[in-house]
């Protein structure tokens, strides 16, 4: 159990840099999931942490100690990775077991971990077995146990899930936060899947293109996006923006709406960030936008509509309750909750 | 499908018996000589030399084996047949085990280390491939003279252990290796030692059982180089006293004792592909992952 401290990391690959000055400080006990989508730098990122890729500048720490330089087996880390790894030649209690024989444990102790481990996962039938005669679910909670028999300072997992039917992947999610509460160790959480990075984390790194856009809790992701990016990333149906004009306090919107929106701009352009289930149906009336339904999607609780705004050809999505009797042709007045809106700059994509 | 109707099937069923026909063919003007070398060494030298041949086995199989382990033939080159085969077995075994441990070696850092000259290295072991020993025989033959290696084991074993085919096998079954799986030995604190003994090791022996098996058959089977570098007999492999044993005249010649070194020398190789067979056929087809 560790607390781990990232400080401007970078990394390069023949002077491409991929990952662009990542800071955090994770503290113990703390579960980190980096999210993003695929080709961001998180497998690289994690991969640094682990010693398995090389740091071309910051600094690693893990429980206090500078690690940049040690093999992975000296920093006391335990890794998962997303095609599991196991040895293929051994049995699942001699893969658990491989990495504490090599430490020199003594045998007893070796046993009652894996047992313990075992236990745990559910894997006391499955011991004997070799990997190959495993299903894709078991082999996931064999490396799961290869990992957790070592007590590592830190547990890294590289998309560890996403090999896995969905049902499956919404079992093992829930054991694995499972795990972490009883076991409380540091954890470093890979995944491109925003369900799992918001349910498992106690914090998010939400990466795009090596730079690190946000980093808080996934209330916070959700709620005050800190970028554009983030804002279109997290959330699902994804929040509708587009770029308004301001003029004298007021926006104007696409087909030449006006909107009184707090905190807008004197004047230029600025792109406007409503979330789905931010926007209300309401009666005509100066302070909404009015919008053509395409379509309506009935989900059982909720409905999503999908419409255009009048005299636009931007697609807006809003969630309508269950019983909404809207259809296709309708055309609704929209307005979003105050204090919900969500205003990104166009030159730098920051929330303003 | 072992219907017997007409149409397509039974042209199948025909087409399939012509197969046949034509392997059986095959299989027997392979096995033939072979054949006839293990029924003539069931027969006196006389009935061998007098045609036609007998195509049963003779009634001499006794002596002519008897004679040939108690002395027939330490008679004519001066070793017993005891000692042939040994040190045909000790070359075979030698270069065999040499070739794995060295390719082995060599396509583990060409696979898994990164140093410098690392293509190079690997190129020049791949050139070395279209170069038969006979190319290289004359300088190899000054470095063993110079070793004073002339009529030793090391001397028979030691230049024809480089193998560029071996390390190019390995190579690519290495290749195959996921590189997760290295990883994930190196998070569990394997260093290169134990990754190898470990896991790649484990994992290659079906690919060592084949290479075994190839080598084995090339070291057995040495001629020009066992020629070469040994002048005593002591340390003749059988394949060489079994050329000296035949004469330029044909009534010169014991060939009821050759056929008996002939069998005896093919023998070991066939065995070893036997027993073996399982795991040789194994590691040239499927990879264990
Ligand atoms: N060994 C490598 N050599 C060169 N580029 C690499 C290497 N590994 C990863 N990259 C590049 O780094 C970027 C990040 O990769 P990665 O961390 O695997 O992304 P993610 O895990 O988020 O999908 C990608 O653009 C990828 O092409
Ligand atoms: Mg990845």
């Amino acid at each position: 159990m560790a607390h781990i401290l990232l400080k401007e990391l970078r990394k390069s690959y023949a002077g491409q840099e991929v990952i662009h000055g990542v800071s955090m400080d994770i503290a113990d006990g703390e579960f980190v999931v980096i999210v993003g989508p695929s080709g961001c730098g998180k497998s690289t990122l994690l991969r640094m942490v682990a010693g398995l890729e090389g740091i071309t500048a910051g600094t690693i720490e893990i429980g206090g100690r500078v690690v940049n330089d040690l093999e992975p087996r000296d920093r006391d880390i335990a890794m998962v990775f997303q095609n599991y790894a196991l040895y293929p030649h051994m049995s699942v209690r001699e893969n658990m077991a491989y990495g504490l024989k090599i430490s020199k444990m003594p045998k007893p102790e070796i046993e009652q971990r894996v047992a313990r481990a075992a236990t745990m996962l559910e894997l006391e039938p499955y011991l004997d077995r070799k990997p190959r005669a495993l299903s894709g679910g078991q082999r996931q909670r064999v490396a799961m146990g290869r990992a957790l028999v070592r007590e590592p300072s830190a547990l890294l997992l590289d998309e560890p899930l996403s090999n896995l039917d969905a049902k499956l992947r919404v079992q093992m999610r829930l054991q694995i936060k499972d795990m972490h509460l009883r076991t409380g160790q540091t954890t470093l959480y890979v995944t491109h899947d925003q369900v799992e990075a918001m349910t498992l984390a106690d914090r998010l790194i939400v990466m795009n293109k090596g730079i690190a856009e946000q980093i808080a809790t996934p209330s916070e992701v959700y709620r005050t996006p800190a970028s554009e990016f983030v804002a279109g990333f997290i959330g699902s149906p994804a929040m509708n923006i587009f770029t308004i004009r301001a003029e004298a306090g007021t926006a104007i919107l696409p087909g030449g709406h006006r909107l009184a929106i707090a905190g807008i701009p004197a004047s230029g352009e600025v792109r406007l960030g409503l979330r789905p289930e931010d926007l209300e149906v309401t009666d005509a009336d100066t302070a909404s936008i009015p919008i053509d339904l395409r379509s309506v999607e009935h989900l059982g609780a909720d409905a999503f509509g999908y419409g255009v705004i009048v005299g636009s050809d931007i697609l807006l999505t809003l969630r309508l309750p269950g019983t909404s009797t809207a259809q296709r042709g309708d055309r609704l007045n929209v307005a979003p909750f105050p204090g919900r809106l969500h205003l990104f700059s166009i030159e730098t994509g920051k929330r303003i | 499908m072992a219907e017997t109707s007409d149409g397509p099937l039974a042209a199948r069923a025909s087409s399939k018996a012509l197969a046949h026909l034509w392997m059986i063919l095959g299989v027997i003007v392979v096995a033939f000589p072979i054949y006839y070398v293990v029924i003539a060494s069931t027969h006196s030298t006389q009935t061998i030399l007098r045609p036609p041949l007998p195509l049963l086995p003779g009634a001499e199989a006794y002596s002519n084996y008897k004679n040939a382990f108690s002395g027939g033939i330490s008679k004519m080159g001066g070793v017993s047949l005891w000692r042939l085969l040994g040190n045909t077995t000790l070359i075979a075994l030698g270069i065999a085990i040499g070739k794995i441990a060295i390719s082995m070696a060599s396509a583990y850092a060409i696979v898994f280390f990164r140093f410098p000259l690392r293509m190079v290295c690997f190129w020049v072991i791949f050139i070395t491939l279209m170069l038969p020993i006979e190319v290289r025989i004359q300088p190899t033959y000054k470095v063993m003279v110079d070793l004073g290696l002339i009529d030793t084991y090391p001397g028979l074993i030691l230049p024809l252990i480089a193998s560029a085919t071996a390390t190019l096998l390995f190579r690519q079954f290495f290749m195959t290796i996921p590189h997760e799986l290295l990883e994930a030995a190196r998070v569990d604190g394997a260093g290169p030692w134990r990754f190898f003994k470990d896991i790649l090791w484990p994992l290659s022996l079906t690919n060592v059982a084949a290479i075994f098996v190839i080598q084995f058959i090339y070291g057995w089977t040495q001629y020009l180089w066992p020629l070469l570098v040994t002048n005593s007999n002591e340390m003749n492999t059988i394949v060489i006293a079994l050329k000296k044993m035949i004469s330029f005249a044909d009534a010169d010649t014991p060939w009821s004792l050759v056929m008996v070194t002939s069998v005896l020398a093919i023998l070991p190789p066939i065995l070893v592909v036997v027993f073996m067979q399982r795991w040789f056929v194994k590691g040239l087809v499927e990879t264990e992952k």
